[in-house]
């Protein structure tokens, strides 16, 4: 076989299957070669696909204790079953990997278009192997697989790229997913961006694309995905249609987008503000829905089938060029997508910006360089602290690291991409950055990754949901100020919040294993409701308790990989502010976390012995043994 | 009065809805290569056009081909294209001013909107109503296309 030659695959006419093509593209980036092979029946079956399937092909092909830059690590792009049809926002496709930033196992989520672009081009996943001797990018058009070169496109942002590539190929429809130069750079939390604005974005998998030199997918399908009974999983379809249209949740992510959230958050004393040392943010209504859709919105943008439309494209308008930007060599012009409540606030509340025009470009910019803005502005909270009590001084830093200046945001972000001065140590996320600065306390994270938009003490739940997500902290995985705030659970209380998450993990992992979005069940479209889509399309008859199972059998294999790379109980903490600091003022005042009165409840719920390990039993039950 | 597919860009959110039900309809899979409407993104406008077929009163796709395999449907008004006629010269393609007529690769034949018929899937699966079914006079389209046509001719010469 040549060089960028696929082998013959086999036709998806021989499944009478649906939804999946069960189809593999395998690139080896070290040899510049590429094979179809065939996804085992019985695996799509036990997964259902997506995050869980390429879970299972992680723990089985990748020695979890590998260097995640190393060639041994695996990058996997995956979709479901549901990614590329009708079902609303059956955009997804996930980036399974060792993670650069937490050395554990990561999922990371992508909308857009992408995702259902490889399913047309015929494939689920695509596993990326070995390292590329120069910087390539892998180019799909249905049976046409090839490694070509990319060196034009190093150091370029992510829209150059996107441009560059739809230039050189010429080819109408075609989509990109590739990193900027933080990827490029190895910034431990670079990111994977599609068409442009999406990104797969936390726990460094832009990184290991990056270690693996390689630059870009770029694929285009003209095939189609089959369903194996069109008519029930129409019916799916309109029904979920039907019940979301008028859903309060729909109406407000299309009217306000995910950033509606930060009133809530503000009023709940859980809004982490200058690196979790307050709840609230007092400038918090410059960075709400509400400013953001008055003074910034120019459309709502949908991904691939979506229905609700939460995207938002915004402008910086006049203020373009308020603040410069010294290396990055495309100057903000363009709208650009977001900002997302977790951006407006890593970017905003945590660093004590309220300026919306910064808290855009640098959002702008964490697009274009492909860094996780989440990451990057609460590294960035840590090292205004670290600034704040006099660790960091003038010395270390080319401009003061004060809480509120936005000339820091922008400069930083900026400097960090590029490992430029001090953006070298904030490029190593805030957990390697405190150490190195003896200050380890300063990370508000777990497992080396940064914590999203909720404070704990406002919201005890995520103590639990933070400790326990395998991806380190993250909100994706068990949201608990959806029951903490609607009557469910009392917010500072512990009882019964351990068990809620452990339940709540499998919910979702499952929801992820679809390709459907999460937010449909925001919208009144929670995984219960789409089960007969699943089954429509696929043609395995499932239950919505088979869901839940396959759910808990990922969350299950993803601790197991995690474990193995040698991850303990220990590796499920919080650090001590949450723990031992309450805040002074505020709804949450006086509130710490009780990790120790949830934690071995967990442990129990999940069926795991009190050092966190799954029990034989356990394991057995789920077909793991 | 026949009706007539009635497109409101700026409601638009790129979704793709559309190219997926007619794509169904086509081919009975997901395939969006296949829709004969067509959403053009301007990405740094943050706009999206979906576009297809106007079933043009006079169409030119209809006076260019040679075979005369592209009839009017009696009851919706709609262009059609037939099969058994069709001889895959292309000249309706490149006939009509606004780019709505296709040609498949698997068969060389023209392929272009029928309108469902009378009962556009597109229009049904819109979620934000870009695309209305609504009589000919109630449409943006028609007067315009009729303009587009006069320019046209003026053009070339007609
Ligand atoms: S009316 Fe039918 S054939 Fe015409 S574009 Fe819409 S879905 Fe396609
Ligand atoms: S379905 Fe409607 S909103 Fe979606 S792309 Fe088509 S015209 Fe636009």
């Amino acid at each position: 076989m040549n060089p960028g030659e696929v082998e013959a695959g086999f036709s998806k006419k021989e499944m009478d299957m649906g939804g999946w093509t069960g189809k593999i593209l395998r690139v080896n980036l070290t040899t510049g070669t590429a094979v179809v092979e065939a996804i085992p029946e019985s695996w799509m079956k036990d997964y259902i696909g997506g995050r869980g399937l390429a879970a299972k092909y992680l723990l089985d092909e990748v020695d979890p204790k590998v260097d995640p830059l190393s060639p041994e690590n695996k990058l996997i792009f995956a979709t479901g079953p549901l990614t590329g049809t009708p079902v609303p926002c059956g955009a997804r496709y996930m980036v399974v990997t060792k993670g650069a930033l937490t050395n554990a196992i990561t999922t990371s989520n992508s909308g857009g278009h992408w995702g259902p672009e490889l399913k047309f081009a015929g494939y689920d996943f695509v596993i990326c192997e070995g390292k590329a001797p120069r910087p390539s990018y892998i180019f799909i058009y249905d049976d046409r697989v090839e490694v070509r070169d990319a060196s034009q496109y190093w150091g370029k942002g992510v829209n150059d790229t996107e441009d560059g590539l739809r230039d050189e190929l010429g080819i109408p429809g075609l989509r990109v997913a590739c990193i900027g130069p933080a990827g490029e750079n190895l910034v431990k939390f670079a990111c994977i961006m599609n068409d442009k604005h999406r990104a797969a974005g936390r726990s460094g998998v832009g990184t290991v694309m990056g270690s693996k030199n390689l630059k870009a997918i770029a694929v285009r399908g003209t095939g189609g995905v089959n369903i194996a009974d069109p008519e029930a999983f129409m019916k799916g379809v309109w029904r979920m249609r039907a019940e979301m249209k008028d859903s309060p949740g729909r109406k407000s992510f299309a009217e306000l987008g995910t950033a509606a959230t930060i009133d809530m958050t503000q009023a709940m004393g859980g809004l982490p503000t200058r690196n979790f040392q307050q709840g609230q943010f007092e400038l918090y209504e410059n960075l709400n829905g509400n400013t953001i859709r008055e003074t910034r919105l120019v459309a709502n943008k949908a991904c691939f089938a979506c229905t609700i439309a939460c995207g938002r494209v915004s402008q910086l308008g006049d203020a373009a060029d308020k603040f410069l930007v010294n290396m990055h060599p495309r100057n903000w012009r363009h709208a650009g997508e977001g900002p997302e409540y977790e951006t407006a606030w890593a970017l905003g509340a945590d660093t004590g910006v309220g300026d919306l025009d910064a808290v855009l470009k640098a959002n702008w910019l964490c697009n274009d360089l492909g860094m996780d803005p989440i990451s990057m502005g609460a590294t960035l909270a840590a090292a205004m602290e670290l600034y704040q009590d006099g660790t960091i001084t003038d010395q270390h830093v080319e401009l003061p690291l004060n809480f509120g200046s936005s000339e820091a945001l922008i400069r930083m972000t900026e400097a960090t991409a590029y490992r430029e001065g001090f953006g070298n140590e904030l490029a190593e996320g805030s957990k390697r950055m405190g150490e190195k600065l003896g200050n380890p306390d300063v990370h508000m994270g777990t497992k080396g990754q940064e914590y999203p938009a909720y404070d704990p003490r406002g919201f005890q739940g995520m103590g639990v949901a933070y400790a326990t997500c395998n991806r380190g902290g993250c909100h994706l995985r068990a949201w608990t100020p959806g029951p903490e705030t609607t009557g469910v659970f009392d917010p500072h209380e512990t009882a019964g919040k351990a068990e809620w998450v452990a339940a709540e993990q499998n919910r979702t992992t499952a929801h992820d294993n679809t390709g459907v979005c999460l937010f449909v069940g925001a919208a009144n479209g929670p995984l219960e409701k789409f089960v007969d889509c699943i089954s429509a399309a696929t043609g395995v008859s499932y239950s919505y308790d088979d869901v839940l199972r396959i759910g808990e059998r990922t969350w299950n294999i993803e601790r197991l990989f995690n474990l193995r790379a040698g991850l303990t109980k220990a590796d499920d903490s919080l650090p001590k502010r949450l723990l031992k600091e309450a805040h002074k003022a505020g709804p949450s005042a006086g509130v710490t976390v009780d990790l120790n009165a949830m934690l071995p409840v967990y442990y129990s719920e999940r069926g795991w012995d009190p050092e966190g390990v799954p029990t034989a039993s356990k394991l057995a039950e789920l077909g793991l043994a | 009065m026949s009706k007539v597919l009635n497109i409101l860009p700026e409601k638009c959110t790129g979704c793709m809805q559309c190219e997926l039900a007619c794509s169904w309809v086509q081919t009975g899979t997901f395939q969006p290569s296949k829709s004969l409407i067509r959403v053009n993104v301007f990405d740094e406008q943050a706009s999206y056009a979906p576009y297809t077929c106007l079933q043009c009163d006079e169409a030119w796709c209809m006076t260019a081909c040679p075979t005369n395999a592209i009839a009017t449907d009696r009851a919706t008004g709609a262009k059609l294209v037939i099969d058994q006629l069709c001889i895959g010269c292309h000249l309706c393609t490149i006939a009509c001013p606004f780019g709505t007529v296709f040609t498949l690769p698997e068969s060389d034949k023209a392929s272009k909107c029928h309108l469902c018929g009378g009962a556009p899937a597109c229009a049904t699966s819109c979620p934000t109503d870009a695309i209305e079914y609504v009589e000919a006079d109630q449409s943006w389209f028609g007067p315009w296309a009729a303009k587009v046509t006069e320019n046209y001719v003026n053009a070339v010469g007609g």
